[in-house]
């Protein structure tokens, strides 16, 4: 369990795609550090990521992990946003057996996981099939 | 820097031991490897691979608790985590108390005790392994992680199915000869393709299985191993590395770079390369990793590792006999102790001493710990002395 403060502290970046852009190389990357992961520069600025992409590659989960065997099978993904950088991630709004590798997906504000007696709900990214 | 050898290995068999707790599984392997150094020589230090003493049993100081079981309390005395590779990082760093001289002689020790809770809440302990703010929150399992490195190795390496399947075969096939291992019985490609998934294209036989384990092997100046017994072998290199836990940022993901970076320093150190190895131990724990894990060696360039299993080149009798423990497929995966096992299964190969296991004229070893779906590698390589 994570607490109250520590999931109040990073709910920005989790509920709206917010990386940052290296203005050193250019990079752009997420989730937020210190340093720029290709070139190592500390000269970095939060940048909110477009909220379109597709799916590099899923997974559909049987075995859950403790406090999360409500979705069944869970959709995981890795999606490859419109400017290049790779998020993981969940899938929702989607038939499991209509997943493919390549979709074009756009992201959601979703519950990510529920809350417990002493546990507030955490709420975060997920991508649905992309509506045009 | 001095030369290291290891002078004795104790393990324990693995599965699932109901009637042992942690420390017992630990002592057993612990007093093994002692009782074959007679009483001259005492540990000056415990150093003990393990990932999830405290998700599963509440303890921390877990060095200390230990070397108070055997009667050890008073030498430094602690764990080293390194999820799933805690057992390799734990052999690195007894490597380099010994080699810069701090130790004339210690214990590394690996052991972890998986089978005593309910399935949901080890997944959720393993699962500790990937980032929690930004992949565990979102409910992953550790199997999933690596099922979508699967589903892209397939896809873009065109590698059958079956391959994988073949992999798994293989190593339940020379775990029968293993005493130590958990899954002692031979599966079909047909076994491994029925199987559950766990999380597709993750099959329950491509997968290690839950296991009890703990693994322990003495370390000593080359010096004084010299002078406990003339069965030792000699750590001829060493190496480590990391990559992002958070899997989405690596440059590419069908790359294990860490484990590249760790053999590169490893091989360099042994003056060896990828063609001088006799016999491997490579981190199997799923079929996908036991394949990319071939290649993170470069004993397959990227991409064809699949192709060693078909061509029959990693079997006991060919060209790389990879695994004749059974694997963490076959003889199990008690995590933090995988690791200590696969130098001590090494170890027992250069000392002649692995029975029905025994690679006819191994001279040189090689032992793949990977920690996360192939975050922290370390790499370590045995000859004879």
């Amino acid at each position: 369990m994570s607490s109250p403060t520590h999931i109040t502290r990073l709910a920005p970046y989790r509920e709206k795609l917010i990386g940052q852009e290296c203005l050193t190389c250019g990079n752009i990357q997420y989730p937020p550090r210190k340093t720029c992961i290709r070139c190592g520069s500390r000269n970095l600025k939060l940048k909110e990521l477009p909220r379109y992409g597709k799916v590099v590659t899923y997974t559909l989960i049987y075995y859950l992990p403790e406090g999360y065997d409500y979705i069944k099978p869970k959709a995981i993904a890795i999606v490859e946003l419109a400017n290049g950088v790779r998020v993981f991630s969940e899938l929702t709004d989607v038939k499991p057996t209509d997943i493919k590798t390549g979709m074009e997906v756009e992201a959601v504000l979703r519950l990510i996981k529920k809350g417990g007696s002493n546990e507030p709900p955490i709420y975060g990214i997920k991508f649905r099939p992309r509506i045009r | 820097m001095r030369r290291v050898a290891i002078v004795s290995a104790g393990m324990v068999k693995v599965g699932r031991h109901v009637d042992k707790s942690y420390k017992d599984l630990f002592a057993e392997a612990a007093l093994k490897a002692l009782d074959c150094i007679g009483n001259e020589v005492v540990p000056e230090a415990l150093i003990v691979g393990n990932q999830m003493s405290s998700s599963l049993f509440n303890q921390d100081s877990f060095g200390a608790i230990l070397a108070d079981y055997v009667g050890l309390t008073g030498i430094p005395a602690f764990k080293v985590e390194a999820a799933c590779g805690s057992g390799g990082a734990a052999v690195y760093t007894g490597y380099m108390a010994v080699a810069s001289g701090l130790h004339d002689c210690v214990m590394v020790a690996g052991v972890e005790k998986e089978t005593d809770h309910a399935t949901p809440k080890v997944t959720f302990a393993l699962g500790k392994a990937s980032d929690a703010d930004y992949e565990l929150i979102y409910g992953t399992s550790f199997v999933g992680l690596n099922a979508l490195i699967m589903r892209l190795y397939m896809e873009t390496y065109k590698a059958p199915r079956e391959a994988f399947a073949k992999f798994a075969v293989l190593m339940h096939e020379n775990a029968v000869n293993n005493p130590y291992a958990q899954m002692r019985y031979r599966i079909t490609v047909e076994d491994v393709l029925k199987s559950p998934v766990i999380a597709d294209p993750i099959r329950l036989l491509d997968s290690a299985p839950l296991s009890d384990g703990a693994a322990a092997i003495i370390m000593c100046s080359e010096e004084l191993a010299r002078k406990i017994t003339k069965d030792y072998s000699v750590i001829a290199g060493i190496g480590m590395g990391t990559d992002h836990v958070y899997i989405a940022s690596r440059r590419d993901l069908l790359s294990l770079s860490a484990s590249l970076k760790a053999a590169e320093k490893a091989y360099r150190m042994a003056s060896v390369g990828p063609k001088d190895i006799d016999v491997v131990e490579v981190h199997d724990a799923f079929t996908i990793m036991g394949i990319m894990a071939l290649e993170g060696l470069k004993l397959a360039k990227q991409g064809h590792g699949w192709k060693l299993v078909e061509e029959g080149v990693i079997a006991k009798d060919g060209d790389i006999p990879v695994n004749p423990s059974g694997g963490l497929k076959a003889r199990g995966h008690p995590v933090g102790a995988t690791g200590v096992y696969q130098v001590a299964e090494i170890h027992t190969q250069l000392t002649n001493q692995a029975g029905k296991m025994q690679v006819p004229n191994a001279n040189v070893g090689l032992a793949q710990s990977i920690g996360g779906a192939g975050t922290i590698i370390s790499v370590t390589i045995l000859k004879r002395p």
